[in-house]
């Protein structure tokens, strides 16, 4: 039976008060550059109070709201992978000994993190993460020592996005598990209050020091209304199903053609998508010092040199570079770490600088199978 | 979908991108562009590498590199690896004389599987530099050489300059127990060997195409028309085996260059049975 209970508006200030007591780096939602994004956070007076973001492909805007909701907003830019898996990470470095090389690896961070406003699709991106770089056969330190004490403050969306589709996807609008604490944002009798779901032991204790009362059942069917308001509203569909098979069979679709027509490669889908993992390493040398090191940092599967080999790239056309994004990211990924790579957040598609839409992608292929075409033509 | 956090997936384990030290103790010149080191790994390890497998070598302030074992796996303190000299980091690891340090990881991948060739005739075609990789089975067959049928090395290289092993392969041709046959694309006066692609060797072949299996490594286009030789000559998908090529980098299936289809290579591969990626292996810029 999930255990409820009811935190004011002050009794969240208590609860990030709280976790900085506990010596927690707090981050959550804040607005800077025009956007909503994940930062360190001080106090209530950091968060989107009043604000939301209006997102369709290729679109994006800060919009006052009329009313002081906290969280009244899609996901932003930003998603956690930031922190647990750092856009650029030294990753060791050497120094000359004698005849020898001293090698020397990286510290992890000083202080676990506490992440405030986790949507469902992010949780769901940080277990897919979770997947790809601790759950094999080798794991990644570094993002081992930055999940691993992690807390975790999810918050069910109030509204979705113009370009969300998590309800396809299976990820959300509602958290499920994986936190330690699940707020919804309730409105009763012209009262802001936050119906708060305990997920573990670690959030039961803090709640030890934070002001809060039992949850009555109105406030629970309240805030059961707010997560079936917002999967009835999703922006964006798509057919998940069978969209593996879709893909992998239809490897020289003509619609790659006509999304290379309009696709850049700039990769902007790659750097805001949650779950997209991979990295390239940089070796460095300091002459005065005589050390050298080296560095892991994001890359992007549209970049040439992503896969170059002796003599050139092996993907060198924009049409064979967006194949191999959706294809991994919706297929090629269920074979290799046992889940989509997709949560269905829609960044890729708010942040495509020509609106690229992926739901639309998938859609326009399965309209047009081979076997489609041929009878069309006949 | 679950969210929920397994703890056992938040196990220690060692740091799989930190590399260790190992010494140059060899250089050696084998063609123009290609030279191969010995080295010796600071930590010896028990277990011998499997054919076909990889390492990672770094030089330091400079990069890393995949490059495969080609050596005798047999022989435990000496790492032998054959290196195209092409890129910045190729052309500083071949630089570095006896007793310089470099950075090592691995072995990785997937290899040759040699057990699997016992009884049966074994065809071995490689394309320039992919006899390196097919080297350590090469040494394998031999070492038993009692437990298989016939062995044939099918290898063919762009003109006589690039063969590598050349002593070697002099040496195996002597012997009655295996054929080596050696064709290049351009051949000056002097040659009086094959002259093609390697392709053209299979058909040339006598094998039991019921009992055969195939090791191919080369350039991709050479494997595809190799395995499309040999399955014109009655050899089935499920015993040929090839080793892909892609960018790899961490060698550990967590940063995502050596994507090939649904699969990683260097996690899955390098060595791959042909029936397991034949719809990927035609398809273009896959």
């Amino acid at each position: 039976m999930a255990e409820y209970i009811t935190l004011a508006v002050d009794g969240l200030q208590a609860l990030l008060d709280e976790l900085k007591r506990r010596e927690y780096r707090v981050l959550g939602p804040t607005i800077r550059d025009q956007a909503i994004v994940y930062d360190d956070i001080e106090s209530l007076r950091d968060l989107p109070m009043g604000w939301t973001d209006e997102q369709s492909g290729g679109h994006y805007r800060l919009v006052a709201r009329q009313d002081d909701a906290i969280f009244g907003y899609p996901v932003g830019p930003h998603s956690w992978k930031r922190f647990l898996h750092p856009p650029v990470l030294p990753l060791w470095q050497a120094e000359s000994a004698g005849n020898s090389v001293r090698i020397t690896t990286t510290q992890g961070p000083d202080q676990p993190f506490a992440f405030i406003g986790v949507r469902s699709c992010d949780l769901h991106a940080i277990a897919i993460q979770d997947r790809v770089l601790i759950g094999g056969q080798h794991v990644d330190p570094s993002y081992r020592d930055r999940r691993k004490g992690a807390f975790i403050v999810a918050v069910n969306c109030g509204e979705a996005g113009g370009t969300c589709f998590c309800a396809s996807m299976n990820t959300g609008p509602k958290v499920e598990d994986g936190f330690d604490l699940a707020l919804t944002e309730i409105v009763i009798d012209d009262q802001r209050l936050f119906l708060t779901e305990v997920g573990s032991p670690a959030g039961r204790d803090v709640l030890l020091q934070v002001p809060h009362r039992p949850a009555t059942p109105d406030e629970i069917a309240a805030a059961d209304g707010v997560t079936a308001r917002t999967a009835a509203s999703m922006g964006r569909v798509m057919r998940s199903d069978d969209v593996r098979e879709l893909l992998l069979g239809n490897l020289d679709h003509p619609r790659w053609d006509e999304v290379a027509e309009r696709c850049l490669t700039c990769g902007n889908c790659t750097m805001v998508c949650p779950t997209c993992f991979c990295t390239s390493v940089e070796d460095s040398s300091d002459l005065l010092s005589g050390k050298s090191g080296r560095t892991r940092h994001w890359a992007s599967c549209f970049t040439l040199d992503f896969s170059y080999i002796h003599g050139g790239s092996v993907r060198g056309s924009a049409r064979s570079r967006y194949r191999q994004w959706m294809t991994h990211k919706l297929a090629s990924w269920v074979d290799q770490f046992g889940s989509s790579g997709c949560v269905g957040c829609g960044r890729c598609i708010t942040w495509c600088p020509v609106g690229i839409d992926i739901t639309e992608e998938v859609r326009a292929i399965r309209e047009d199978r081979p076997a489609e075409r041929t009878h069309h033509e006949d | 979908m679950s969210t929920a956090i397994l703890p056992d997936t938040l196990r220690a384990g060692p740091d799989p991108m930190l590399p260790r030290l190992a010494t140059v103790r060899r250089r050696r010149r084998d063609t123009s562009q290609v030279w191969t080191l010995d080295i010796e790994d600071s930590v010896v390890s028990n277990e011998p590498f499997v054919p076909g497998q990889f390492n990672m070598l770094g030089v330091f302030g400079v990069g890393e590199v995949p490059i495969s074992l080609s050596g005798d796996p047999a022989v435990q303190d000496q790492l032998v690896h054959t290196i195209r000299a092409v890129g910045p980091v190729s052309k500083a690891l071949v630089r570095l004389k006896p007793g310089e340090v470099l950075g090592l990881r691995g072995p990785f991948g997937t290899g040759w599987p040699v057990s699997d060739a016992v009884g049966r005739d074994v065809i071995v075609i490689a394309g320039g530099l992919g006899l390196a990789p097919l080297r350590p089975a090469l040494y394998r067959l031999l070492a038993q050489r009692e437990r298989y049928r016939s062995i044939q090395l099918l290898y063919g290289t762009r003109s006589p300059d690039d063969i590598l092993f050349r002593r070697e392969l002099l040496a195996w041709r002597r012997r009655h127990d295996i054929a080596v046959e050696i064709t290049v694309d351009h051949a000056p006066a002097d040659w009086t060997g094959h002259v093609g692609v390697v392709t053209t060797l299979v058909s040339r072949s006598s094998f039991d195409p019921a009992q055969a299996i195939a090791f191919v490594c080369g350039p991709e286009i050479m494997m595809r028309f190799a395995i499309a030789a040999l399955g014109q000559a009655g050899l089935a998908d499920e015993a040929i085996y090839l080793s892909m090529e892609r960018n790899m980098q961490c060698a550990v299936g967590v940063c995502g260059h050596c994507q090939f289809g649904p699969s990683l290579v260097c996690r899955d591969g390098p060595v791959y049975r042909h029936d397991r990626v034949r719809s990927f292996l035609g398809v273009k810029e896959l």
